[in-house]
């Protein structure tokens, strides 16, 4: 992550990392408990996802511009700050204009306030590093962080409704797996995926 | 007497039936990373509900005396988590001094559970169930980290037993953990229709 230049194949080096390599959820099993909370449909995981994207965004921006004022022992307490007040603006947008959404997400979407990706993120890449480079970074967590969720939701949805972002896609005949939309569901569902992406690593080394 | 059985109701409710780990899938970073040894998860889910019962009980004074009804109710977030913080403070500050065997084995997991999603998860629980019994909110804050306690110690005892088990090489780790945990909630699920 620590990239000295900035020469743009680098850039986009960082982007892909996030996306693959250092997955926030497959790799560095990071922000569990969103992950698992809020991909029973595929609908609520985007929402969460984009939700992710802005205040890892926005707290990376801030961070990364204070990160030369920043004395050490108050440092997570200002990266803890800094996020709460950028999640409380996205709960308060979501309110807003997404009253549905809102009410699926309940407290999950302050939660965001204690999702790990985003101080390990603040803490290992923008404190240390300039500010283009914390926003790719944090671009491309949040994107690996959204597409892991809403896989997982896809999953779950399928096999539990037999429809995907609301769409039916199998047969009327499909008996729906109740227990995919359970908490049983989601662990499950995420321990075998990341069986899956170790098989996938391994094929691949 | 009723109160008295809504207490041990919201007790036994939160702890066996809305599980914070099972249920609200709250708290599986600690629960999934320290739930190796059993000691270690008997101590950190005692951390855990030593700082869910504070913090739980100050927010709720905090939320009901100054915030609500008021335009600050907007800073509510922000509050919670400076009072979590305060209050891990202070267990590390007690630890540290009266149980240093322990600091050095909880590492970083420690000063993590500030970003516990169980206590911050368990202080907007009570904000949104509405709970306006300060008693109660206590109650179900202390039950919380009894819940938590329980969940993380049943996966410890489980784990250590994995070790000595023959488990695909795929899925060694992380992935049999989280198997493990969904057949736990699985089972868990029959406590389901217990109360009401």
């Amino acid at each position: 992550m620590a990239n000295k230049t900035s020469s743009a194949p680098l850039l986009g080096e960082t982007f892909i990392v996030g996306l693959w390599r250092e997955n926030p959820v497959f790799r560095l099993l990071l922000g569990m408990c969103p992950t698992l909370a809020v991909t029973a449909a595929v609908k609520p995981a985007f929402t969460m996802g984009l939700c992710v994207i802005f205040v890892l965004l926005c707290s990376n921006i801030i961070v990364s511009l204070m990160r030369n004022l920043l004395k050490p022992h108050l440092r997570i307490l200002m990266f803890t700050l800094t996020i709460s007040t950028f999640v409380t603006i996205a709960d308060l947008f979501l309110r807003a204009f997404q009253p549905t959404m809102s009410e699926v997400l309940g407290p999950y979407v302050p939660l965001i306030i204690v999702n790990c990706i985003i101080i390990c993120r603040a803490e290992a890449c923008a404190s240390k590093n300039r500010l283009f480079v914390s926003i790719i970074d944090a671009l491309g967590m949040g994107a690996g962080f959204t597409v892991t969720l809403c896989v997982l939701a896809a999953v779950r949805e399928i096999l539990s409704t037999g429809a995907i972002w609301e769409i039916r896609i199998l047969p009327a005949g499909f008996v729906p797996w109740a227990a995919m939309r359970m908490p049983v569901g989601a662990f499950i569902t995420l321990g075998l995926l990341l069986g899956l992406v170790n098989v996938a690593t391994k094929r691949n080394a | 007497m009723d109160t008295l059985n809504i207490l041990l109701m919201g007790f036994i409710s939160i702890v066996l039936i809305n599980n914070l780990v099972f249920t609200k899938f709250l708290g599986i970073c600690p629960y999934l990373g320290v739930s190796g040894r059993i000691d270690m998860a008997f101590g950190m889910g005692m951390a855990v509900t030593f700082v869910v019962t504070l913090s739980g009980t100050l927010t709720w004074l905090i939320d009901h005396l100054i915030l609500m009804g008021t335009p600050l109710e907007v800073t509510r977030y922000v509050c919670f988590i400076l009072v979590i913080a305060g209050a891990v403070q202070l267990v590390e500050m007690y630890v540290r001094k009266f149980f240093p065997s322990l600091y050095e084995s909880f590492g970083i997991f420690l000063p993590l559970i500030t970003t516990n999603c169980a206590i911050l998860g368990l202080c907007l629980f009570i904000n949104l169930w509405e709970i306006d019994n300060l008693l109660e909110a206590v109650v179900l804050s202390f039950g919380a980290g009894i819940g938590f306690t329980m969940a993380i110690c049943i996966m410890a005892g489980i784990r250590e037993n994995l070790n000595l088990a023959d488990v695909p090489e795929c899925l060694k780790g992380a992935p049999i953990t989280l198997i493990t945990a969904g057949l736990l909630t699985l089972a868990f699920m029959g406590f389901a229709g217990m109360i009401r």
